[in-house]
Formats: structure tokens, C-alpha cells, sequence
């Protein structure tokens, strides 16, 4: 095994597992600032236990991201050294800026949401929770910029082998940025309030804490719903701007071989690199074109156009990016089930509804991973597209040893931690929105 | 090219700020977590000395990612050879903070495995506030490069005589930090053993510097022409003096404000015998220094706006936070 495939499978293991506990952030931490904005309007303690238990599991899921994503920071510089010199100049500045003006903010607050409720006000409460819900959403951000620069570099130029930065603002509101964010940000929130209405749909099976359940369920379907929806705009728009930025790209996702007026949308099918063939292939006529151009009859670039050495893989692009468009299209049908219940006030008795949610907690994960996946193997060759190839972007002192080594290593302690941190959220759960609520009531008496 | 030099100057002044708040601040959670066994023996004085630091733990880790991100940043061709070549130690280091990371979250919610989760804890923070000091070391006295300045030493080059014993005085000076802090938030009987292990500690910080003196005597004779580096060393004995002096009369805020002082002149004496190197190469003409490893103009003028943004409203909410917590610790209470 070579150097650059263990340095790419352990950046791609140690993102993979990171990006499970950000999007969880993003989300849970929305619903803690809506529970606590109706606890400050309302005065009803109901809403401030629920808040109490989305924040202690809010706490396990940052400590994981926190732990898990230390480890990126320093692949840029221990396997990616000759990435780290010839992109440095440009690709630093967001990592330091994410440090600065978000991680400083959520970790702080976070602290205070944790550990500070009887120690401040319920208005600086309500702050903090607004600040950790600001600094998680601006680390997002910076991280998106980081990474978007990848996709669709812009505002630099090259110099003696390096990139230098030229325009600020082009290099990090570049073509794919701000798309990319809403995408981001809306599976998080898909994520998070999933979560949250499983936990609630639990709490309601097992009658528990009925009432808090329900405000729990209200709250996070409302999110969910809304995020599916939007997600679907956020992804059409998404795919618009990959045919228009990084056309082999989209030509890998759709497995389309050949150049083609009126590209059809392949539904299904088994995509077959060696012969630029797709299998069993389920196509709608005109589909694709009509999505990214709003023409039937449209060109879109097919993979031959490019040369072999430049064209993505096309297999996982592909499936990945199919199976994230399943979920998605999956998330807006149980968001308007559980809206039409809902409205019908038959929610809480749903329990079909209710075991259905239980079961799809691991599919907006597994979406968000195939959305990374399909956009990350979507942009090789390159490191950062037609700047940096993967294959010169490695750390050329590493031998593949130490490498193979430190990946045996991250697999074992994520595993320890991975297992260790779900029977610890879980425990968490089942202990129920309870304990704060019998605090209250000695308080007040 | 003058702003050039301007702006590379304040960033390696920045860095180093950054790192100097990281062992000042995340110093004393390193330390509690090392001395953890030490200073704790009831289940009770656990949790008071976790509940010291939980709250802010990790808002004190993101100096250290601050730092890094920022020396990625500015400097990005030192941040690719000593990432590249301290591999192996770095992962150490790394394996090391993502457990501890974890750790008290997780001993709080996992009594089953407890005894794990504690010695995660008391480990990760003894290995970085050992090889922090190591990797200083090596890049002060300075590594095998070659004309790339690519690494060409091994894991063993790392353990010369000067970085071994920079690497000891480093993990005295977290020690003290971390048992004046436990001395800070504790009372009764923790406090007590927190201000004998301050104590011992504060001798040790000066055992281990007149020990680092010497090593840089022999191996880097150069560093005693700088005066600054004399007038830090000399700051280093007065805060140890008054550190000392301070926990005699029970004064312990005023004696973790002066363990904060001997970390700081501790990084003076660095920064003096180190600039305007990186990374110091064993043969100088491939040293990695501001002049050939920094960022473009832009680059470190952009980020200086970020940091001039974006520092302040940090300080000033970190100092909130602090306020928000002050007091001696309690074991029971909210959050873990």
C-alpha cells in the first residue's frame, strides 16, 4: 500500500467520523435556542427542562467533535506537508479564522450552557445559548470556506510552484461557498432535529414525560420539516453550480458517458469505468438537463470530454450521491407525515409514525457522509481542483509505515471512543428530561 | 517589503502570544490532569477538581488549535516540516488530546469503565505537557533539514540532551501552573497537598531551568549574547521568588498570577534565543526563519485584521466566563 491511498483512507476515516458530531451540533443547538427563547417568553419550566436535556446531549456530541476534529488540524501538516507549503498561504487563514471568531465563542459558551445555569441570569443564559448556536453555524462557515476553496479555487495566483493569495474575499466567497454552506448547514439541522424528534418519539412510546415530549416533537418537527424542504432547493442549486464549476464532476454523479443535448437522469444503474458503460441503467429522458440548465434540451459535458488522467472516479460519486438524493427525497415524506399528524393533533398517538422515526435516526448521518463522499472522491485527481493533484499533495519524510501505523491507531481509539460516546449519549436519553424539573420544584417551594 | 517584514514580525510575536496564552491557560488543566492522582484522593475531591476546570477546559484547548491554525497560517512551510518530521511524536501528542478530550465528559457518564476514562484523563495531559517541551527543543536547537527543508532525522533525534531536558522543564512549569490553580479553587485538605506540590514544584521549575541553562550553554553557545534572554531568565527567578513567597503567606490568586508570569518569561527566554527562527536547522544557511517561511503580504495582513477583530471580543468573553465561575469549586452542582 502506498503512501498517498493510507494518507487519503485516514483523512477520509478521521473526516468520516468527525463530520458525524458537527452536524448533531448544528441542529441540537438550534433547538436549545428555540427551547430557551420560549422559556424566557413563556416562563414555562417545561421548556426549560427540555432544554436542560438537549444540552447534556448536545455536551457529549461537542466533546466527540472537538476531540475528533484536533486531529484534522494536524493532517494538513503531517501527512499533507507538500498541500501545507503549496496551498498554505491561501488555505491557512480560514483554519486560524474558524479558531478565532467561532471556536473560542462555542467552546466558552458551551461551558457556560453546561455548567453556568444557576450561576447567570436566564437572559445571559439565553445568550449563551444564542452564541453557542453563532459560534457552531461561524465554524461551520469557515470550515466551508476552507474547504469550498478546494472545489472551486479563486482569488490567488501561482507563484514559483505556490498559490498566493490575491483577493481576500474571492478566495473565500468562492463559487461553490456560499451554496455549499446552505447545503451543509440544512443537513445538520435535518440531522440534529431527527434526533431530537427519535428522542421524542421514545420518550412518547414509553409514556414519559408526556408533556415535554410533545413540546420537544413540536419544536423539532417544525425544524425538520422546514430543513427538508429547503434541502431540496439547496441541493438543485448545488448541483447547478458543480455542472457549471466543475463539469466532471457532475458527469461522474450522473455516471453520463458521452456529451449530450437532452442528458437523461439516470435513476438507477451500475456504472462500469472500464468499458464507459452503466449497467441496468433507469434513466428519465431529458431529466438531467432540465435540472441543471431549466432545458430539456441542454448540453451537459459527458466524461469522455476529459482527459483519463483528469476524471474523477465514477462508481462511489455516483452511488453516494444517489443514495444522499434518496434520503433527502425520504426526510421531506416523514417531514410531511408527521406535519399532516400533526395538524390533525394525532401525533403523540402515532405510534406506527413513531417507531418509524426511531428507525431512520441513522439515515440523515448516513446522508450527510454520502454528500461528503460524493462531493470529496467527486474533486480527485485533484487536492484542490486544477491546482494541486492528491498524488503531490502528500508528505514526502512519511513513510508508509508510520502512516499505516497512526491509522491503526485512529481506528482503535475512535472505535473505543465511537462505542463508548453512543452508550454514553444513549444513557443520557434514557435518563429523561427529569431530573431538572424535580430540582425546580424543591427550588420554588 | 518593509510591511512585509513589519507584518512578519507581529505574526511570529502573535504565534508565540498564542502559544504562551495556551500554556497559561490550558497550563493549568494540563497540570490538574498530570497531578490528578497526586492531589485527589476521595471521589469528592475528583469532582472538585474536575469542576474547577470543566467549565473551561476547552475553550482553553482552542488556544492551542488557535495557535496552530495561526502558525499554519503565517508560517506555513514551518508548519509543513515540523508536522512532516516529528510524525510519529506528534501523533502522540495528538492520540493523547483527542482522549483527554473525552475523557471527563466521559467519566462522568460511564462509571463502568471510570478507571479508564481517569487514567485517559491523567495521561493525555502528562505526554503533551512532556513533549510539548521536546518539540520546542528540537526546533531551538535546532534539526536535521535538507535542501528542501525536508526532515531527514528519525523518532530518536527528537530525544537529544537539550530537547529531553527542555521537555522536563516544561512539564514542571504545567505542574506548577496546575497545582497553584488546584490550590486557587480548592479548600482544606486538597488545597494543602495542592500547596506542597506547588511548592515542590516551584523548586523543580527552578532546578529544571538552571539545568536548561546549561544545555543551552553547551549546545547552543550562541544564546548568551542575547540580552534579552538574560533579562527573561532573570524575570523567570523573580517569579519564582515571589511565586514562592506569595504561597508562604497563603496568597494563592496572587501566587498562580506569578506561576502564569514564570510561563510567560519562560516563552521570553525562547523568543529571544530563537528569533527570527522557526525552525532552527543544524546547518543555519536551511533554517526555516520569517524572512523564508512566511505567508504572503495579504495573507498576514488579512489574518492580522482577523486576529485585531477578533482577539478582544475573545479575552473579553473568556475573562466573562472566568468571572461567571469564579470562587472555590464544588463537587456537586450541574454538569459533570
Amino acid at each position: 500500500m502506498d503512501a498517498v491511498f493510507l494518507a487519503r483512507l485516514q483523512f477520509g476515516l478521521t473526516a468520516g467520523f468527525h463530520f458525524l458530531f458537527p452536524p448533531t451540533t448544528l441542529g441540537l443547538s438550534l433547538l436549545v435556542l428555540i427551547m430557551e427563547t420560549l422559556y424566557l417568553r413563556t416562563k414555562n419550566v417545561l421548556y426549560k427542562d427540555v432544554s436542560a436535556y438537549l444540552v447534556r446531549i448536545l455536551g457529549v456530541v461537542f466533546v466527540m467533535g472537538v476531540s475528533t476534529g484536533i486531529a484534522l488540524e494536524f493532517a494538513f501538516g503531517n501527512n499533507w506537508a507538500a498541500y501545507a507549503r503549496t496551498v498554505g498561504d491561501v488555505f491557512g487563514a480560514p483554519l486560524a479564522a474558524e479558531g478565532i471568531f467561532a471556536f473560542f465563542l462555542e467552546s466558552v459558551f458551551l461551558g457556560i450552557l453546561v455548567f453556568g445555569r444557576k450561576k447567570v441570569s436566564p437572559k445571559t443564559y439565553r445568550l449563551s445559548a444564542v452564541l453557542v448556536f453563532f459560534g457552531a453555524h461561524l465554524s461551520g462557515l469557515w470550515i466551508i470556506i476552507a474547504n469550498s476553496w478546494m472545489q472551486t479555487p479563486a482569488g490567488f495566483r501561482m507563484e514559483g510552484g505556490r498559490a498566493v493569495l490575491e483577493d481576500f474575499f474571492k478566495a473565500a466567497l468562492n463559487p461553490s461557498t456560499v451554496i455549499r454552506y446552505v447545503h451543509t448547514i440544512l443537513g445538520g439541522w435535518t440531522t440534529g432535529a431527527l434526533v431530537a424528534m427519535a428522542i421524542a418519539a421514545w420518550l412518547l412510546l414509553k409514556g414519559r414525560f408526556p408533556e415535554k415530549a410533545v413540546l420537544l416533537m413540536k419544536a423539532s418537527l417544525a425544524v425538520f420539516a422546514a430543513a427538508a424542504v429547503l434541502q431540496l432547493g439547496s441541493g438543485h442549486a448545488h448541483s447547478v453550480q458543480v455542472t457549471r464549476t466543475q463539469p466532471e464532476k457532475m458527469a461522474a454523479f450522473e455516471a453520463l458517458w458521452e456529451t449530450q443535448e437532452g442528458a437523461p437522469f439516470t435513476v438507477f444503474g451500475i456504472p462500469d469505468e472500464k468499458n464507459g458503460k452503466t449497467h441496468l441503467a433507469v434513466r428519465i429522458p431529458n431529466m438531467l438537463s432540465l435540472l441543471v440548465h431549466f432545458d430539456p434540451n441542454g448540453k451537459v459535458l459527458g466524461l469522455n470530454e476529459f482527459p483519463k488522467e483528469e476524471r474523477p472516479p465514477v462508481f462511489l460519486p455516483f452511488a453516494s450521491y444517489h443514495l444522499m438524493i434518496l434520503f433527502g427525497l425520504l426526510f421531506i415524506l416523514i417531514g410531511a407525515v408527521g406535519v399532516f399528524l400533526q395538524a390533525r393533533k394525532k401525533l403523540p398517538g402515532a405510534r406506527r409514525y413513531l417507531k418509524v422515526l426511531l428507525w431512520a435516526v441513522p439515515l440523515p448521518y448516513l446522508a450527510n457522509e454520502f454528500g461528503w463522499i460524493s462531493a470529496e472522491v467527486g474533486r480527485q485527481p485533484w487536492a484542490v481542483y486544477k491546482v494541486l493533484r492528491t498524488s503531490d499533495a502528500v508528505s514526502a519524510v512519511v513513510p508508509a509505515g508510520n502512516i499505516l501505523f497512526s491509522l491503526i491507531l485512529f481506528t482503535l481509539i475512535y472505535a473505543l471512543i465511537g462505542a463508548a460516546g453512543f452508550s454514553i449519549i444513549l444513557r443520557t436519553v434514557k435518563r429523561g428530561p427529569g431530573d431538572e424539573q424535580a430540582e425546580a420544584q424543591k427550588g420554588e417551594a | 517589503m518593509e510591511t512585509w517584514d513589519l507584518l512578519r514580525n507581529v505574526w511570529y510575536l502573535l504565534v508565540g502570544v498564542l502559544l504562551a496564552g495556551y500554556s497559561v491557560l490550558d497550563g493549568f488543566d494540563l497540570g490538574i490532569g498530570a497531578l490528578f492522582p497526586f492531589l485527589a484522593k476521595s471521589e469528592d475531591e475528583k469532582r472538585t477538581l474536575i469542576r474547577a476546570i470543566g467549565p473551561v477546559w476547552d475553550g482553553n484547548e482552542v488556544w492551542l488549535l488557535t495557535g496552530g491554525g495561526a502558525l499554519f497560517a503565517a508560517f506555513p512551510l514551518a508548519y509543513a516540516t515540523v508536522f512532516s518530521g516529528f510524525y510519529l511524536a506528534l501523533m502522540l501528542v495528538l492520540f493523547a488530546l483527542i482522549l483527554r478530550a473525552v475523557s471527563l465528559e466521559f467519566r462522568a457518564h460511564d462509571p463502568k469503565r471510570r478507571g479508564l476514562w481517569e487514567a485517559a484523563f491523567v495521561g493525555g495531559s502528562a505526554l503533551p505537557a512532556l513533549l510539548f517541551g521536546v518539540a520546542l527543543g528540537n526546533v531551538v536547537v535546532g534539526i536535521p533539514l535538507d535542501a528542501r527543508t525536508e526532515y531527514v532525522g528519525n523518532f530518536f533525534t527528537l530525544l537529544r540532551p537539550l530537547p529531553l531536558v527542555f521537555g522536563v522543564l516544561g512539564l514542571c512549569a504545567f505542574l506548577l501552573h496546575g497545582s497553584a490553580y488546584a490550590a486557587l479553587k480548592t479548600e482544606g485538605a486538597l488545597r494543602a497537598r495542592a500547596r506542597t506540590l506547588a511548592r515542590i514544584m516551584g523548586m523543580a521549575v527552578g532546578a529544571a531551568f538552571v539545568l536548561s541553562f546549561v544545555a543551552v550553554w553547551v549546545y547552543l553557545p550562541g544564546a548568551l549574547k542575547k540580552i534579552p534572554a538574560w533579562i527573561f531568565s532573570g524575570l523567570v527567578f523573580l517569579s519564582l521568588t515571589f511565586f514562592l513567597s506569595a504561597l508562604g503567606k497563603g496568597k494563592d490568586g496572587r501566587a498562580f498570577v506569578f506561576s502564569s508570569a514564570v510561563f510567560l518569561s519562560l516563552w521570553g527566554v525562547v523568543g529571544a534565543i530563537h528569533y527570527p527562527n522557526l525552525v532552527r536547522a543544524t546547518d543555519p544557511s536551511l533554517s526555516l526563519t520569517i524572512a523564508n517561511s512566511s505567508s504572503s503580504a495579504l495573507t498576514l495582513k488579512v489574518m492580522l485584521m482577523i486576529a485585531l477583530v477578533g482577539m478582544p471580543l475573545v479575552i473579553g468573553y473568556t475573562i466573562f466566563a472566568y468571572r461567571v465561575f469564579k470562587g472555590k469549586a464544588e463537587p456537586g452542582g450541574e454538569g459533570y
